[in-house]
């Protein structure tokens, strides 16, 4: 029995640093930090993972010339909602404090590559970047913005959609920052989305694919209906690739497929042929 | 507003409250609940928009398709003509028979329904006629080729395309709006919705099965959601609500077409004695920007 009872004395291990990043994708383990310096890009098979609206801009905007506004929307709870989890009052305040973020969009100015633009920047982690009466505020803040100072809009979606809580005023947010792009687009300046992952729901069925140009990250998942009510609905399976950037690229629906490490020069490249005041 | 004004009142008159609560839901003696209203809007026997167009309309002249790929039965349109006032109506079409709601889609839409709308609503700017959209949809249809056309761009297309039309459009709310697919054709200057219509950013059931993790909570989901003619007028979205006979519309229709006959005329002659061309816009953009505007008073008290 000896060298049974052994194990027992066997110290418990310290946890691992971690260290790792596991690809959600492939499995591949990578280190953090070269993943991280990879932008969030697994090295071994090229799959894009979320960034937050703060990364996001230090990804697209040169340094120190963001400047941010708006921040003083914050999410409001129209109807007083409650769902099986409590108060969505509740939700929003603890999200808001978790990440340091006024609502599920950051807007502000900044250059890119030195051209002035408005950029408005959505971040999925605050209630899946749901669109609500404070986000639709924010985006209709910053092309009001952009068309005071006559810049280009640059929109970057993640977003699973509408916010459920905020109900009919949610989908109220779809119209009001259409109807404010709309102004934009007859004031002649340019408006360029970028579709990240995810983008689907209310937001796919607003700005999102609306854009002059239309640029997306590698495997972005795009699309308004859900690929099991799709499913449930018309009783087939569906092709592997549904709802990707890809075969919105390759449907007409997406003007361009750019890699993120790619992403800002091409977005100046793309802003350089603005060729009017 | 006057006129809204009245409409609110009789809707509120005591009358109403009965007829809908006669549903045989076994909800005698008192008001439906928003779940009732949702069996009512969803009710097959309330007129549909081929209703609207021959028994509202003294003339409706059907124009098909969106010049692209297809005609899309599940939205409707075409010139109108209710006495003198001619206009342009479009409208989701759920179908009276089987074949007929099959072939529709039971009113869901593909791009190319969206497409058509847009068309024609164009169509009615270059000739300066009013639109008029009659909203009735469960929602865009969720199919592989309404997908792979380009659901989301066709909507999103419209939302844009709607806000800067630049003649009057009239929005009237029948029966079932259902989310962003109701949305498409719903950009407007005045909003109006049938006394047991609903409108909502999402199906009760739909939002039970995601926030209570149980579809069979869909009546609670209905009740949180705040989806019934006179929550949206509370929440500033609409901006008049039409009355219906005692029971629901489906109970007397020939009754329901006379009452949104009279309120349609009405609001388009108002709207064609109103702004015009980017005055119009311009209200129409104030309209949608004003709808859950922020005020840090009513905000979400955040912790300091």
């Amino acid at each position: 029995m000896g060298w049974f009872t052994k194990k027992a004395e066997i110290e418990p291990q310290p946890p691992l640093p971690d260290i790792w990043h596991v690809c959600p994708k492939c499995q591949a383990h990578v280190f953090k930090k070269s993943w991280e310096s990879a932008l969030k890009v697994c090295p071994k098979c090229g799959h894009h993972d979320r960034l937050g609206a703060r990364e996001r801009i230090a990804l697209l905007v040169d340094p120190g010339t963001f400047r941010e506004f708006g921040t003083e929307i914050t999410p409001s709870d129209p109807l007083g909602f409650s769902d099986a989890k409590g108060p969505y009052a509740e939700k929003a305040a603890a999200t808001v404090k978790k990440l340091g973020q006024s609502e599920a969009v950051v807007v502000g100015s900044g250059n890119v590559e030195g051209t002035r633009v408005v950029l408005a920047v959505m971040d999925f982690r605050f209630l899946g970047g749901s669109l609500s009466t404070g986000t639709g505020e924010k985006i209709a803040l910053a092309i009001k913005h952009a068309m005071d100072f006559r810049r280009a809009f640059v929109m970057v979606s993640a977003s699973g959609g509408a916010r459920m809580h905020e109900g009919i005023l949610s989908l109220m947010q779809m119209a009001k920052t259409c109807a404010a792009l709309q102004r934009h687009r007859e004031a002649g300046l340019p408006y360029i989305s970028i579709l990240t992952d995810p983008t689907t729901g209310g937001v796919s069925a607003s700005y999102a694919l609306v854009g002059d140009v239309n640029i997306a990250e590698p495997g972005t998942l795009i699309g308004f209906a859900g690929r099991r009510v799709i499913e449930t609905t018309i009783k087939q399976k569906l092709p592997d690739d549904f709802q990707t950037a890809e075969y919105l690229l390759e449907h007409g629906f997406v003007d361009m497929i750019v890699p993120r490490a790619e992403l800002k020069a091409r977005l100046a490249a793309v802003l350089a042929y603005r060729n009017r005041v | 507003m006057g006129r809204e004004g009245e409409y609110m009142k009789k809707t509120n008159s005591p009358g109403a409250a009965a007829g809908a609560a006669a549903d045989g839901k076994g909800a005698a003696a008192r008001a439906p609940s928003a779940w009732d209203k949702v069996q009512l809007a969803r009710n097959p026997g309330r007129p549909t928009f081929r209703d609207y167009a021959a028994r509202m309309c003294d003339e409706f002249i059907e124009l098909h398709g969106d010049r692209l790929v297809a005609d899309d039965p599940a939205i409707s349109g075409g010139l109108a003509r209710i006495g003198k006032l001619r206009f342009m109506m479009i409208g989701q079409q759920k179908g009276v028979t089987t074949e007929e709601r099959i072939a529709c889609r039971f009113g869901m839409a593909n791009p190319d329904g969206y497409r058509k709308a847009l068309r024609l609503a164009r169509l009615a700017e270059k000739w300066g006629l009013p639109v008029l959209t009659l909203v009735d949809t469960p929602g865009a249809y969720p199919g592989l080729d309404a997908e792979a056309r380009g659901q989301g761009e066709a909507i999103g297309r419209n939302l844009m395309e709607l806000a800067g039309l630049r003649t009057p459009i009239l929005v009237v709310v029948t029966g079932e709006g259902g989310s962003g697919g109701a949305l498409g054709i719903a950009v407007g200057d005045r909003i109006l919705m049938l006394e047991n219509a609903v409108y909502s950013v999402i199906s009760p059931e739909g939002c039970a099965s995601i926030l209570w993790r149980d579809g069979a909570k869909a009546p609670e989901a209905a009740e949180a959601l705040k989806i019934t003619a006179h929550d949206l007028a509370r929440l500033g979205v609409v901006d008049g609500i039409i009355p219906e006979p005692a029971g629901g519309a489906h109970t007397d229709p020939a009754s329901a077409i006379a009452l949104v006959r009279e309120a349609v005329s009405e609001h388009l002659r108002e709207l064609a004695s109103g702004p015009t061309g980017d005055r119009l816009v311009d209200e129409r953009f104030r309209k949608f920007s004003a709808m859950g505007r922020f005020s840090a008073a009513k905000a979400i008290k955040l912790a300091p």
